[in-house]
């Protein structure tokens, strides 16, 4: 119990990073209705593109920038895969997510792994931050859960700022009734690559963040990302779903579904004392019962009838 | 206002399942035109709006819309000149958004979408007085999920959101069919309100005969592809079920075996 309430302020952090990358998730699979797996790739890049560039000598806040455009190619690429060659949209990301793996061992010279060691470059976060704020030796604005804490308002803010402009609005369009998106004259194949670049740009972002945080970006970082998007996109919606109606507050239950994911995935694994092997086996059961919540509630409650297939529980409007 | 040249579309091409869905249609509408558009199943009614929509890119022929030939314009880009309602209700409407929200985006069908507000305020107070128009009360509604909606609301609402931004061309596509009959003849109502308002160049297809000639100025019937009758001014004014069911079987060679044509 000790050792899960003194990790807990680590397990947050990281929860609130991979929060960023599910609400890249959120914009896929809520806004434009695709499943895209580009993400357990890109995420990796993301990682990669950052801590190769802060060993060379760049500047971190360079680095995440061009971590993010980066990401934001990769689902370009997913993008043009669907809609120019027709390659089903699942399938592109699948694609994209196996051409990855062999990009992201290009972008860290053919090595596994990329080490960032927070004594030798100035980083936005790191584990190391956490202990020293506490201890003094940094000054308080530099505490990893207040800074990610700011990444992640930030970036809802300019999402919900975006998603309320004309082009936004014609994104949101397109994911709800393509048909009714392409009578209004909405170009449903450029905001699908659009909605897939932002996405991506942000799942890689949170990759780069990631990277500082550990100290280190490493091949298989990304692997089962979309999972933990999804969890998170499922449990804030699951908890939050009746109070959160406006468009930015769904955006923070997606960020703390990602951190209740990942807080309850440490006490599993501290207080039943399990191999830390096994933790893909645990995500992947905690995120089935998350899915299948909606499609069971309806079961209970309505009896016979059942119309919400799992983990469908559709949310597009913003504001109220 | 539209021209459509001798154009064919086939489906499914060169397999046992080939379907000639329009085999030559000529078709000429001067503006303010309002032209109901029957036949039986298959004949190509719906076939040849979406041709014009451009859902459907045709084999051969020419579509030009106010002098701009379409022919190879994709479908967003010809909605700039074009307002649809579809026979499903859910097709017209994004279930998900707000009413104000469908209609932000119907009054920027055509233009530039950048990082302009998707909704002013000046637009909602307009919409709020566009809404009451069609006397649902929705005015009331306008942050409503469109997916609360009856059926019919939502065809007034996509029957508002096509004309919102007036359209060089209205299609209508059975829009009443889906709806109970006192419904079907209040956005029937509505329609033939809102287009002698705005003198709009109108395409309808229907299945009841009845509402095809009481409907507009000129009733064009199709089968197998081509349109047999074409009748227009007083000789329309003056037409009655029977002799349309005569014209009919005359021109088609067979009977009317379709309950939907002749229930009226």
């Amino acid at each position: 119990m000790t050792s899960f309430l003194n990790a807990l302020p680590s397990a947050v952090a990281q929860g609130l990073i991979w929060g960023i990358m599910a609400i890249g998730v959120y914009i896929t699979y809520r806004l434009l209705d695709v499943s895209d797996l580009t993400v357990d790739g890109s995420f990796c890049t993301g990682g990669a593109v950052c801590a190769v560039m802060i060993v060379a000598g760049y500047n971190v806040w360079l680095s995440m920038a061009v971590a993010f455009v980066v990401g934001m190619a990769t689902g370009l690429v997913t993008g043009l895969l669907n809609t120019k060659l027709g390659i089903p949209p699942i399938l592109a990301g699948i694609l994209t997510q196996l051409g990855l793996w062999s990009v992201n061992l290009a972008i860290m010279d053919m090595k596994a792994n990329q080490p960032l060691n927070v004594n030798n470059y100035k980083l936005i976060v790191s584990l190391r931050y956490l202990q020293d704020v506490v201890k003094g030796d940094r000054p308080f604005y530099m505490y990893p859960l207040l800074t990610v804490g700011l990444f992640t308002v930030g970036i809802i803010l300019v999402l919900y700022w975006f998603f309320g402009t004309e082009l936004g609005a014609s994104l949101r369009a397109t994911g709800a009734n393509s048909n009714m998106a392409r009578a209004q004259g909405i170009n449903t194949n450029v905001n699908k690559v659009l909605g897939l670049m932002i996405s991506n740009g942000l799942v890689a972002l949170s990759g780069a963040l990631l990277a500082q945080y550990q100290s280190f970006a490493d091949i298989n970082m990304g692997r089962g990302a979309i999972v933990i998007g999804l969890a998170a996109v499922i449990i804030g919606e699951v908890l939050f779903g009746k109070l959160f109606r406006n468009f930015g507050l769904k955006l923070l239950a997606v960020s703390i579904g990602a951190v209740i994911y990942y807080v309850v995935i440490q006490a599993v694994i501290s207080m039943l004392d399990i191999n830390s092997n096994y933790m893909k086996l645990i995500s992947a059961v905690i995120v089935a019962i998350f899915l299948a919540v909606p499609h069971l509630r309806s079961k209970i409650f309505s009896g016979k009838g059942v119309n919400v297939k799992a983990g469908k529980e559709k949310n597009n409007v913003k504001g109220q | 206002m539209l021209k459509v040249n001798n154009i064919v579309k086939v489906f499914n091409p060169h397999t046992v399942n080939e379907k000639i869905a329009l085999n030559g249609v000529d078709l000429e509408l001067k503006s303010g035109d309002f032209v109901t558009v029957i036949g039986g199943n298959g004949a190509g009614k719906s076939t040849l709006l979406n041709c014009v929509a451009g859902v459907h890119h045709v084999e051969q022929g020419s579509i030009v819309i106010d002098g701009t030939d379409v022919t190879k314009l994709p479908e967003h880009k010809r909605a700039k000149f074009i307002g649809r309602v579809f026979q499903d209700p859910m097709m017209g409407t994004a279930a998900t958004m707000q009413i104000e929200e469908n209609l932000a985006l119907a009054a920027r069908r055509g233009k530039m979408r950048l990082l302009g507000p998707g909704i002013t305020k000046k637009e909602r107070e307009s919409y709020r007085e566009q809404l009451k128009i069609l006397d649902l009360g929705l005015e009331n509604r306008m942050t409503a999920k469109v997916g609360l909606l009856s059926g019919g609301q939502r065809q007034a609402l996509t029957l508002l959101m096509a004309t919102l931004q007036q359209p060089k061309l209205l299609l209508l596509d059975e829009h009443t069919a889906a709806l109970d009959p006192k419904t079907a003849a209040k956005v029937l109502e509505t329609t033939e309100k809102i287009v002698s308002k705005n003198n709009l160049t109108t395409l309808m297809i229907t299945h009841n005969m009845r509402d095809a000639i009481a409907y507009g100025n000129r009733l064009i019937m199709m089968h197998e592809g081509r349109i047999v009758v074409d009748v227009r001014g007083e000789e329309k004014k003056n037409l009655t079920v029977e002799q349309l069911m005569g014209l009919f079987s005359k021109t088609s060679g067979t009977e009317i075996a379709n309950d939907k044509l002749l229930l009226s």
